[in-house]
């Protein structure tokens, strides 16, 4: 189908978006990479009064490593992620993840804010964000403000944004060398979106973060599995799985779901690199 | 009321000014108004691949694109490669290997199999596969896709 009809603006500046955005009589939705939000149109899922496309800001386009942290702007495109070195050498989480995004068409033109606005419960960026510790940088009206990424995803589409707030940077912690990564995923065709997958940081024999994505309502941190991984090893993480919220989708019913999240972490773990 | 916006932007090397209404996506903009219906609309979410075309050096879902987005830009559809010599030798190689039976998803097939082998990546099978994931075929079984685009990348190493 067609998307149905809509006032578009392009505004020039984060302040001019903003202004533009808290005209709530519109129905202004901020405008992206469009990979998820025009679709949605087609679909007539969504139906925004004003669609302010936030492509012409640069201020939000590109990335800088600076005191130990990767700072990235948040209209910055997958295809930009995976071509970067500062990425390559900082998050080489992205490296193993960012490949089962979608397409590669798809990540010419999605964005990492974008994904972070959405919060698909199937999506990776969200659960890459919790296992890596990124914080989540908004803007609105009101000022500036950053909040963890564990605290930022709320619900299914449910995010710590406020209406006519948008999220500016992801921050994320450069690797130190003693981390290591993993990253697994079952969907049903390459770039589907993923039944169950499961993104790993490990710090050591005692520490790791393990995050989930496409098994509840969001993506989520399996903090009981860490605790496991710390006493017993891999069979132990994997056995400490049944207090996550499994939901079953189209795809796979939560019981399903709950076996290959098990195997998603075996194979994540099996995979560190 | 429709809302329309001006936009002007280069199409296969013509410049094009046309006012457009907002909700038109760039591949009914090109096909409906601009005759250029090469670019073909399959599922209109993304999934398909049908409407792939190139729009400032990068491959995109003209599905999944507002056509004033495409404001200032430079955009490629099969119908500029056809005259160009890059695009000539991947017609070429998709003519010789059969890599096409109905046609349907050839132009999207085309502007992906460009950005792969213009970016200078290996002939590796699995990698080509993986690359054109985002493109259905329902004749080909892709097998003939990939003879194509490794016969074009053998071609370049010997150029």
């Amino acid at each position: 189908m067609k998307a149905p009809d809509f006032v578009y603006v392009r505004p020039g500046s984060i302040a001019e978006a903003l202004a533009l955005l808290a005209d709530t009589d519109a129905d202004a939705t901020p405008l992206a990479g469009g990979q998820s939000l025009m679709p949605m149109m087609n679909f007539r899922v969504a139906a925004p009064g004003k669609l302010v496309d936030l492509n012409g800001l640069a201020e939000l386009r590109g990335l800088r490593v600076e005191n130990g942290m990767v700072r990235i702007g948040a209209m910055t495109r997958y295809a930009e992620l995976l071509a970067s070195d500062d990425i390559r050498e900082n998050i080489p989480l992205f490296g193993l993840a960012l490949p089962h995004v979608a397409h590669a068409a798809i990540r010419n033109r999605g964005t990492i804010g974008g994904s972070v606005a959405l919060a698909d419960p199937a999506a990776e960026i969200p659960a890459l964000l919790l296992v890596l510790e990124a914080e989540i940088h908004m803007q609105g009206l009101a000022g500036t403000r950053a909040i963890a990424a564990e605290d930022f995803f709320l619900g299914l589409y449910e995010t710590a944004l406020q209406e006519g707030e948008i999220v500016t940077e992801i921050v994320v912690p450069a690797r130190k060398t003693t981390e290591q990564f993993g990253f697994y995923e079952f969907a049903r065709r390459h770039g589907d979106y993923a039944m169950a997958g499961v993104a790993l940081k490990v710090g050591g024999p005692d520490h790791c973060r393990i995050g989930f994505f496409g098994v509840a309502d969001r993506a989520i941190r399996a903090t009981r599995a860490e605790v496991a991984y710390r006493d017993g090893g891999v069979p132990a993480a994997m056995a400490a799985l049944d207090d996550l919220p499994f939901d079953g989708d189209l795809n796979a019913a939560a019981k399903t779901k709950r076996h290959l999240a098990g195997i998603a972490l075996k194979r994540a773990f099996e995979g560190i690199s | 009321m429709t809302q329309t916006q001006t936009i002007s932007l280069t199409i296969n090397g013509e410049a094009v000014t046309a006012t457009v209404p907002v909700r038109s996506n760039l591949v009914d903009f090109l096909r409906n108004d601009l005759g250029l219906t090469g670019s073909h609309v399959g599922c209109e979410h993304g999934v398909c691949g049908a409407c792939t075309l190139e729009v400032d050096g990068a491959m995109i879902r003209g599905c999944l694109m507002l056509a004033v987005q495409a404001d200032g830009a430079t955009v490629t559809t099969v119908e500029g490669l056809a005259d160009s010599p890059r695009g000539q030798a991947l017609r070429d190689a998709f003519h010789r290997r059969n890599a096409l039976q109905c046609g349907y998803c050839t132009p999207g097939m085309l502007a992906s199999a460009l950005e792969y082998v213009e970016a200078g990546r290996p002939a590796d099978r699995a990698a080509i596969r993986e690359h054109i994931s985002g493109n259905y075929c329902r004749c080909t079984g892709y097998q003939a896709v990939v003879d194509a685009i490794c016969d074009l990348i053998g071609q370049g190493a010997k150029a």
